[in-house]
């Protein structure tokens, strides 16, 4: 919709404001208030930065893979997760910033992707439990987010999540099969699930009294559920998914409380998530020193892309 | 402002949850088990034809598809752009498809080729021949072995290879042996894909900055020696085009030529005079003699497969 150049900040702003109230979606040429726009510029390329240096921990393992049915299934999973990457690039270019602006930034440190990708894949059972896990995790954030205010995204995280899910169940059937083989297999099994669990907890972000931007969020539409409110409903999905495969979670304090009719869980470890996403984590330096290579090494094959379709232009 | 529905009333996507837990089969894209691949094929030998030369065979055609489709996976995450690194993937997807079936194909026609595992071991035969065999049983041309280098290597390598193996397969087509011809109709769509592709990017690197050209040039003389090798008859391959199975591979060289001399010359690159790579005692890869490279790429490839032999995946 077009508006008069006179038309005042706060008509505009009366607009933007009913749009969120009645949960329609806001578009790349609507007015928008700048700090909304930057909150989305900033929530929409972390989201993309977190698939694409996600490529990394699971692509590790494809050279490896045990199975040629296995080794399929973990490439074209890798490839849908560049896909992703690209579908939230575009997302964010509608805001005005390009896809070499925005992985500048992530390699310089200035935007932030998934402190989960910042933990080392170990074995191929972690194949399996990044996507019964991770993946899991990350649909629990993401399927509300199909119904943020923010079209572009919106409409970016509805494919996501569909990708994302049956990653999701892929990954849970790895595990299955694993735990139906050898006892080593199992062992492999149990030893991944101890070391992502709480790392997949973490991924909600930190508890709700020390998340500085949720309210706001909240009040734009772009967030639509708590951090804690999101763990909880991953614990209580995740535990009977866990006896049904039969792993065990590494939580002592998890049990089922009648009252609440949820469970009760133990504390994530807050100070390694600190850790973690102030750059000190087992891999961070290691996945944006690949990103930055990859970028650098990829420059010239850009330049000659470009050059070459300037003088298709020119002809 | 938008005119799509109160996004309230979109239906909720929280049930991707549901179901994981259900005992229905049906829900898992891939199955839950292991399938015969070729199951509900006719995987009768034709008349006259040689069980081990066929399988033998298969397995050099499935080898130079997994050896490539292992070098351009090795692209994933590393590639120059997103766009780039989501179609090697996709085209190291359609070999590994070619392999599976090609190394199943070779199993069914002659199970003796098929390494001996442990009694009672649940290891199909198409894992079985990709990670139980040693380096001299792969039957793979050299050039698909090789490290990456840059893109620019990665391009020149995929052109001669995809030029190659789509005319190859064009010929196959009309084998007598039907799960050849049904994999070799299927491989010419996705080779026309992977040819073009390297064309492309062949000429937009020949043409585009004064590096990639230099870049590309280089890569090119560093993969030519190894093009020989694919025009070269093995007397499996000259058996089993004897027997209307197979193709020799002598009989598409002056199509790939062509082909080849047409980029070239769009492209404004002179045809490397750089002499074929020798081999070892009159051996090269389809005798499974090969670079250093290979063993260290099977080491990787099979370290966790040859750690579970009785392993479930």
């Amino acid at each position: 919709m077009t508006l008069a150049p006179e038309a005042d900040e706060s008509e505009l702003r009366a607009v933007f404001e009913a749009t969120i109230e009645r949960h329609d979606r806001i578009e790349p040429r609507d007015w928008m208030p700048e700090a909304y726009r930057k909150t989305v510029i900033r929530q929409v390329a972390q989201h993309a930065h977190s698939e694409i240096i996600g490529m990394q921990p699971e692509g590790n393992w494809i050279t490896r893979a045990p199975s040629l049915r296995r080794k399929a299934i973990l490439l074209a999973k890798v490839q849908d997760e560049a896909g992703h990457g690209l579908y939230l690039y575009s997302a964010c270019e509608t805001l005005g910033v390009s896809r070499l602006e925005l992985t500048e930034m992530l390699i310089n440190g200035k935007q932030k992707y998934s402190s989960i990708f910042n933990y080392p894949t170990l074995s191929y059972a972690d194949v399996g439990t990044i996507g019964w896990l991770v993946d899991g995790a990350a649909i629990c954030n993401q399927v509300p987010l199909c119904r943020t205010s923010y079209g572009p995204y919106g409409r970016s995280m509805i494919r996501i999540c569909k990708e994302e899910s049956f990653h999701q169940r892929q990954g849970y059937e790895l595990l299955a099969t694993m735990m139906r083989g050898t006892d080593e297999q199992r062992e492999m099994v149990q030893e991944s699930v101890n070391r992502f669990w709480w790392p997949a907890l973490m991924m909600f972000g930190p508890p709700d009294d020390d998340s500085p931007n949720t309210a706001q969020s909240m009040a734009w539409g772009i967030k639509r559920n708590t951090n804690d409110d999101l763990r909880q409903r991953m614990v209580d999905m995740t535990v009977p998914q866990a006896k049904a495969l039969g792993v065990t979670l590494p939580d002592p304090e998890l049990r089922w409380n009648e009252e609440r009719q949820s469970h009760d869980f133990g504390s994530p470890d807050w100070d390694e998530f600190k850790d973690v996403i102030t750059g000190n984590g087992p891999c961070n330096t290691q996945r944006i020193a690949h990103r930055r290579r990859a970028h650098e090494d990829g420059a010239w094959v850009r330049e000659a892309a470009m050059a070459f379709a300037a003088r298709g232009a020119e002809a | 402002m938008s005119h799509t529905p109160d996004p309230s009333h979109l239906p909720d996507h929280d049930s991707v949850y549901d179901g994981l837990l259900g005992g229905d089969d049906s829900q898992w894209a891939f199955g839950t088990d292991f399938e015969d691949p070729l199951a509900g094929v006719d995987t009768t030998v034709p008349d006259g034809v040689d069980t081990h030369e066929l399988a033998t065979y298969c397995l050099m055609l499935a080898d130079d598809a997994l050896v490539m489709s292992h070098r351009l996976s090795q692209w994933c995450s590393n590639a120059p752009d997103l766009e780039e690194d989501i179609a090697l993937a996709n085209i190291a997807l359609d070999l590994l498809g070619q392999a599976r079936l090609l190394l199943a194909r070779a199993a069914a026609a002659d199970p003796s080729v098929v390494p001996a595992l442990p009694a009672g071991s649940p290891v199909p035969p198409e894992d079985a021949l990709a990670f139980f065999r040693g380096d001299r049983e792969f039957r793979n041309v050299r050039l698909v072995e090789t490290d990456n280098g840059d893109f620019a290597v990665t391009i020149a390598r995929l052109l001669l290879f995809s030029t190659w193996r789509l005319a190859l397969l064009q010929r196959l087509a009309a084998s007598r042996d039907h799960v050849l011809s049904a994999v070799a109709i299927k491989g010419v769509k996705e080779m026309t894909y992977h040819r073009d592709y390297a064309g492309r990017w062949f000429l937009t690197l020949a043409r585009g900055t004064e590096e990639s050209r230099r870049r590309l040039i280089a890569g090119l003389e560093a993969t030519w020696p190894l093009r020989a090798e694919l025009f070269t008859t093995h007397p499996v391959e000259l058996a089993v085009a004897g027997s209307g199975v197979g193709v020799d591979p002598s009989t598409v060289a002056d199509e790939v030529d062509v082909l080849l001399e047409q980029v070239f010359s769009m492209s404004g690159v002179d045809r490397p005079d750089i002499a074929p790579l020798a081999g070892v005692r009159g051996e090269t890869g389809r005798d499974g003699l090969h670079t250093e490279a290979f063993s260290r790429l099977l080491a990787e490839m099979q370290v966790v497969a040859r750690a579970h032999p009785m392993g479930s995946w």
